[in-house]
């Protein structure tokens, strides 16, 4: 399994997740810049995202949405903090309106990646802090209800590939 | 038999957890009485704090519905409710969940693009 380690902070409300992937820096770096790539992996189970903008450079603003089970869309807005290609990045993440304009009262959260060459592939350190707990909450409310089944579901072609892989 | 009712908690009693376990000494006293149970009297003699400063941080424990206090005699005992406690860890574990998710699908991302495409 690709995750190493998870390390959850209930005070200062992070996490941080550890995972090891077999393949070079920048090809693991391309799944986050590149728009294509990152909606298939960025939204919770059954929750796909759409990027309708997003350029991992920093100021850039990105802008998506995911489509849920009942087919509501939730929009997302990222704001780039800091790149420093192919080695770390962060961006601030809050729920959005259609035109992409941030839900202040929600508040942002902000992910921290950095990826380091190990030998065979790429690990990489994800680090979310949230502003509040109702900010974690409501993305957990969102789609996590529905569960693994839906996950499964919604990656069924992707997962198949992986385990002909191992 | 007392029915334990473990629905989820709502987001004000998400609030309350949350701003409950912020604190330190309310972090400490509540690993401390998840070992066995305590009087108020000994909690305070353990931080070198006024009663009444124990006291409100076992208030606020209380209301996040962490612990829970009865009284013996002239002894206020304080006891953790462990169910709480778990939804607390819950909420955390669910977004690991989400993480696991997405890490998993960024794996098979990769593994895709490695294998060589059937057709052009």
């Amino acid at each position: 399994m690709p995750v190493l380690d998870v390390e959850k902070d209930l005070d200062n409300l992070t996490m941080t997740v550890t995972a090891e992937f077999a393949a070079d820096v920048e090809r693991v770096w391309a799944l986050y810049a590149d728009p294509r790539r990152l909606e298939r992996h960025w939204g919770p189970p059954g929750y796909p995202a759409t990027f309708i903008q997003h350029e991992l450079v920093p100021g850039a603003r990105s802008h998506y949405y995911m489509t849920g089970p009942a087919g509501e869309q939730p929009h997302g807005i990222w704001i780039v903090r800091e790149v420093d290609e192919p080695r770390s990045f962060v961006v601030d993440d809050a729920f959005a309106d259609e035109q992409g304009e941030p839900n202040e009262e929600m508040g942002w959260s902000q992910m921290r990646a950095e990826l380091t060459p190990v030998d065979g592939g790429t690990r990489v350190r994800f680090v979310t802090t949230f502003a509040s707990r109702e900010q974690l909450q409501q993305m957990l409310d969102m789609g996590m209800e529905q569960g693994l089944t839906l996950a499964m579901n919604q990656i069924d072609g992707l997962l198949a590939e992986e385990s002909a892989a191992v | 038999m007392v029915a334990v009712v473990e629905a989820e908690p709502s987001r004000a009693e998400i609030d309350l957890i949350f701003h409950a376990l912020a604190d330190a000494t309310r972090r400490d006293i509540l690993a401390r009485v998840i070992e066995r149970e305590r009087s108020v009297s000994a909690l305070a003699g353990a931080y070198r704090m006024s009663l009444p400063a124990v006291q409100k941080h076992v208030a606020v424990l209380e209301r996040a519905g962490l612990v829970g206090k009865e009284r013996i005699g002239r002894e206020q005992r304080v006891h953790a409710e462990p169910v709480r406690i778990r939804q607390a860890r819950e909420l955390l574990d669910r977004f690991e969940q989400l993480w696991r998710h997405r890490v998993a699908a960024m794996d098979a991302l990769l593994a895709e693009e490695q294998a060589p495409p059937e057709k052009e």
